[in-house]
């Protein structure tokens, strides 16, 4: 099975710049150097690469949306606030493979013609933040960084920033509010962070996965690249499994590898033998799928047919005896608990969905609560400053739907359906689901 | 210049309009909470969202700029539902205290509810609690748990006041304004982020419980507590004074001007209106009669007492030994009517209005001016001009206190704010017939042989002309306190009595008579001069350019 940005996952001391170097780490950076900014930029456009943060937003044309003209400087922002739940994918990159990211970072960079990259990274990641930052010294140290990149005419410097705990940071405008030094509220959009981003300056801001393909795509090829993976989604991805699966983990696999080999053939199928009953496709915001919808190529467009979304490819999977009602309250409260209160819509309606899904499973249900959840959740979608709205409402009117008649059931009786106690457990990694 | 249709009604638009600017335009009103157009753009409380076509999703009216063939809907059932959503959000954790509310009757939150929202409640959850009733400065209440977190009030501070007092913390629906830690909101402006507040979360301490707001007529006017001029609306409670102590001004409110103070005042014009009937108020003439001390007295007798007194003092002593000071606390037309009775009619020479500068007048890059006379500039043209001698209000008392003036009429407040009541008493005790025309009681009316009280701006027509030289026009907000009388009467009636011409009773007429007299105010009248005011420096200064 071929594995890129994973590849030296496993190897003894790969955070360290000798053996990142030993095994290839950095042999990317002479050959993009050599090659014109554009030339990097059709490259990486050609190689499908999506932004992997979530948004699936093509990294090549991204880039291709600086101004030409701008007297301004120019800022890569990488964005390490990875805090979807269901989503470890970023967190193991910074652990394991931070020079992988820096040679990314410097390729990038080099492309968009910046000098100075920021990463921002979420501020309970303490053992990333270290890599990533003893990484940097390392590279430093041996002028990988620094006033001449390699020996190179080029000069570019790394600044580690270490969120305070928000996951609306992760949104890329409230992330260069929050770099800023402000509160970390999103930006209203025009003008959008590649005109007017961090101190107003033209800014890409990319995920940490996104930014550890990219020497893969110098080193094989735009084309070879997105012949990897599906049809306009090049390459591979990084799945992060969690949940009640056998083998949860991080699954490095080609975008559009379908839901149902990662789930059975990687990761191991159905913990204790039970029944499929849900999958989350891409982190706690994409709307939920049933075990029929498992047939479903894993990449942006597949999923956005069925009405999900590939999101940041965590995978949350539920086995028949996680009651969705009270697994839909973890979510509500998550989103309520994080949204910035900013506009109405997101503040108001999270807080009051929260209270309406604690009140059915307090067994003070009213019949009209489930439709009441789906009206609320539609109109906080779409009429927010930020996607944290829709990322909210999303699973709402998802899970109700489909799973509505629990809820009633749980509505008219008081209580849990089921008469087994709903299991409250930690399964594999620390998983951010847990019911 | 794009054009852009708004239900139905087209229009064009010059670059960079908004939506909501463009719907203003076209007569349409797109309700919005965070919206402000003196300050930045919010674009969060999401109240003005609207239809666009060829938009997926609806978009701020306040945030879309108008573009080339532009088609908006404000009314169709996505947008009503939209509205109603966003109404539904802001009241989910509203006390919806309104019987006890100062903003009911001037409040966002209903207006809107009435027109956008009167749907049932599908509430059933607890409220959050939150700060109440917390006085955040000496002018300004918070209560937070009625603020719907339009952040209005934050950027006011932020951009306007620039004094950086408010913040929002916390987040979701915790969210909270609050002071930030330790501070206290006494800007000199703060009482605007009353104004600003469009429901009841930052309410005026000062005009807490006073009156319902219902009960207020609304007259426009002219603030004088500076030659700026801000724009004004006097707020009075005729129909109701039982509520306020029988007082009948409750209030003052900026009215935007964005030639002279955009949207703004300070809270000391604000709070200026305590003096209209405060309780050094002078509400009946007072006479010194021979050999008596000083008396209340009728009308009659007080404007015989003038007549008979200078009459005789200036027969005695002469007009040169005779004087006026006339403040530039006037307005164009009483300043008038004291050079058409004072100057061409009793011949007196030395009129002033020249004063020394205010030792508690501030300037600042807002609104402040640290000239304190709302009427400096209109004092200068039609008092200063005309005469050679020009004398100041210095070199008057100067004369009196060296025993040449013995009669002094003192017309207009602003003196006590310059000379201490010792100067006064001293630089007049040889002025044998002296004559004030003042709104309130003081060592001036003390001193007087003859003391007449005169109406505030608040209970007479008028206009001024602000630092710049833009005449402005201030109405009549409620009738004269106590027995005070217009200037412009008492002058008529003493004209009358000497058998001198005096400018016309009515403040327009004699507007129109000044206007024919003082070229400066050529061809205007107050229908021309409007609810905005006119600047003629600025029409001759285009004049002499073309």
């Amino acid at each position: 099975m071929l594995k890129l940005v994973t590849k030296n996952i496993g190897i003894e001391n790969s955070h360290t710049l000798a053996v990142a170097k030993a095994n290839g780490v950095y042999s990317r950076v002479e050959k993009a150097l050599a090659m014109a900014p554009e030339a990097i930029v059709e490259d990486v456009i050609k190689s499908n690469l999506r932004g992997l943060g979530g948004a699936g937003f093509p990294a090549g044309r991204k880039w291709s949306f600086l101004p030409k003209d701008s007297p301004k400087p120019r800022y890569l922002v990488v964005n390490g606030d990875e805090g979807e739940p269901g989503t470890v994918k970023d967190k193991y990159i910074m652990i394991h493979d931070p020079h992988l990211l820096i040679e990314g970072i410097i390729i990038t960079c080099f492309a968009i013609r910046s000098h100075k990259a920021f990463i921002y990274i979420r501020g309970e990641y303490d053992l990333p933040i270290e890599r990533v930052e003893g990484a940097i010294a390392e590279a430093k140290a041996a002028g990988i960084l620094g006033e001449r990149v390699m020996g190179r005419d080029f000069a570019l410097d790394i600044v580690v920033h270490r969120g305070a705990g928000a996951y609306i940071c992760g949104e890329e405008t409230s992330l260069l509010e929050s770099l800023e030094g402000k509160r970390g509220w999103p930006r209203l959009k025009p003008p959008f962070p590649a005109v007017e981003g961090y101190q107003r300056c033209p800014t890409v801001v990319n995920n940490i996965e996104t930014l550890s393909y990219v020497p893969f795509v110098i080193e094989m090829g735009g084309q070879a690249f997105a012949d990897l993976g599906s049809e306009r989604n090049g390459g591979l991805r990084i799945y992060s499994v969690s949940g009640r699966v056998n083998k949860p983990g991080v699954y490095e696999l080609p975008m559009g590898t379908p839901l149902r080999q990662i789930i059975y053939d990687h990761a191991g199928g159905i913990a204790g033998g039970r029944q499929l009953k849900a999958v989350i496709p891409g982190g706690s915001s994409a709307p939920i799928l049933t075990a029929a919808e498992i047939d479903v190529p894993m990449d942006f467009d597949s999923l956005a047919k069925i009405g999900s979304m590939l999101g940041s490819a965590g995978i949350v999977v539920f086995d028949e005896t996680v009651s969705i009602p009270a697994a839909l309250l973890v979510l509500a409260r998550f989103y309520a608990h994080e949204s910035c209160g900013q506009c109405t819509p997101c503040r108001e309606g999270t807080a009051w969905m929260t209270k309406i899904i604690q009140r059915i499973l307090d067994g003070d249900g009213r019949m009209g609560d489930a439709d009441n959840l789906i009206r609320i959740a539609r109109n906080v979608l779409g009429n927010t400053i930020c996607p944290l709205g829709d990322a909210a409402a999303l699973p709402v009117i998802s899970w109700v739907t489909k799973f509505r008649p629990e809820f009633e059931e749980w509505i008219k009786r008081g209580r849990p359906v089921s008469q087994a106690p709903i299991p409250v457990t930690h399964i594999g990694e620390r998983t951010a689901v847990a019911v | 210049m794009p054009k852009v249709t708004i239900d139905d009604l087209t229009i064009d638009v010059p670059a960079g309009t908004t939506v909501i600017q463009a719907a203003e335009k076209l007569g349409i009103y797109i309700p919005r909470y965070c919206y402000h157009p003196g300050l930045s753009i919010a674009g969060s409380c999401r109240m003005c969202l609207v239809e666009i076509e060829k938009a997926p999703k609806l978009q701020i009216a306040c945030y879309t700029f108008v573009t080339e063939g532009m088609i908006v809907r404000t009314t169709t059932e996505k947008v009503i539902v939209a509205r109603q959503a966003i109404l539904e959000f802001l009241l989910a954790n509203h006390p919806l205290d309104c019987p006890v509310c100062d903003q009911a009757g001037e409040c966002k939150l209903q207006e809107f509810y009435m027109q956008f929202g009167q749907y049932d409640s599908t509430l059933l959850e607890n409220k959050l609690k939150k700060h109440k009733a917390m006085p955040i400065g000496p002018h300004i209440m918070l209560d937070s748990e009625r603020c719907i977190l339009c952040s209005r009030c934050v950027r006011f501070v932020d951009e306007v006041s620039k004094t950086h007092e408010l913040g929002i913390f916390n987040r979701g629906d915790h969210s909270e304004l609050l002071p930030v830690k330790g501070v206290t909101v006494d800007n000199p402006y703060s009482g605007c982020l009353a104004d600003v507040c469009p429901v009841g979360a930052l309410t005026d301490r000062d005009f807490r419980f006073k009156v319902r707001v219902w009960y207020l007529d609304k007259t426009e006017s002219v603030c004088h507590g500076c030659s700026r001029g801000c724009n004004i609306e006097i707020h009075a409670n005729r129909r109701r004074s039982h509520h306020n102590d029988g007082k009948l001004v409750a209030r003052l409110k900026p009215r935007f001007n964005g030639e002279v103070n955009g949207h703004w005042m300070c809270d000391a014009g604000r709070y200026s209106y305590k003096r209209f009937e405060s309780e050094d108020r002078l509400l009946q003439p007072l006479v010194r009669l021979t050999g008596k001390g000083q008396e209340k007295a009728d009308w009659t007798l007080a404007l015989s007492q003038v007549d008979e007194q200078v009459t005789h003092q200036i027969g005695r002593t002469g007009v040169a030994a005779a004087a006026v000071i006339a403040t530039p606390d006037l307005s164009n037309e009483e300043l008038y009517a004291v050079r058409r009775l004072f100057m061409q009619g009793m011949k007196i020479e030395k009129i002033a209005h020249r004063c020394p500068a205010d030792p508690n007048g501030v300037e600042d890059n807002l609104l402040r001016k640290s000239d304190t006379f709302a009427n400096t500039y209109g004092a200068g043209l039609i008092i200063g001009a005309p005469h050679t001698a020009d004398p100041t209000v210095e070199t008057i008392l100067e004369a009196a206190g060296a025993g040449k003036l013995k009669t002094l009429f003192i017309v207009g407040d602003g003196l006590l704010s310059r000379y201490s009541a010792d100067v006064l008493r001293e630089k007049l005790k040889n002025v044998e017939t002296l004559i004030t025309i003042q709104t309130h009681g003081s060592v001036l009316t003390e001193l007087a042989t003859v003391a007449l009280p005169m109406t505030t701006f608040a209970e007479t027509d008028g206009t001024i002309c602000n630092s710049e030289g833009r005449v402005q026009h201030f109405d009549q907000a409620i009738p004269p306190v106590g027995q005070s009388r217009p200037l412009l009467e008492m002058l008529v009636d003493l004209a009358n009595r000497w058998e001198l011409k005096a400018a016309p009773r009515l403040p327009e007429s004699c507007f129109a008579e000044l206007a024919g007299n003082v070229e400066y105010f050529s061809g205007l009248t107050y229908s021309k001069i409007g609810d905005a005011g006119v600047n003629p420096s600025r029409r001759s200064a285009a004049t002499a350019t073309a």
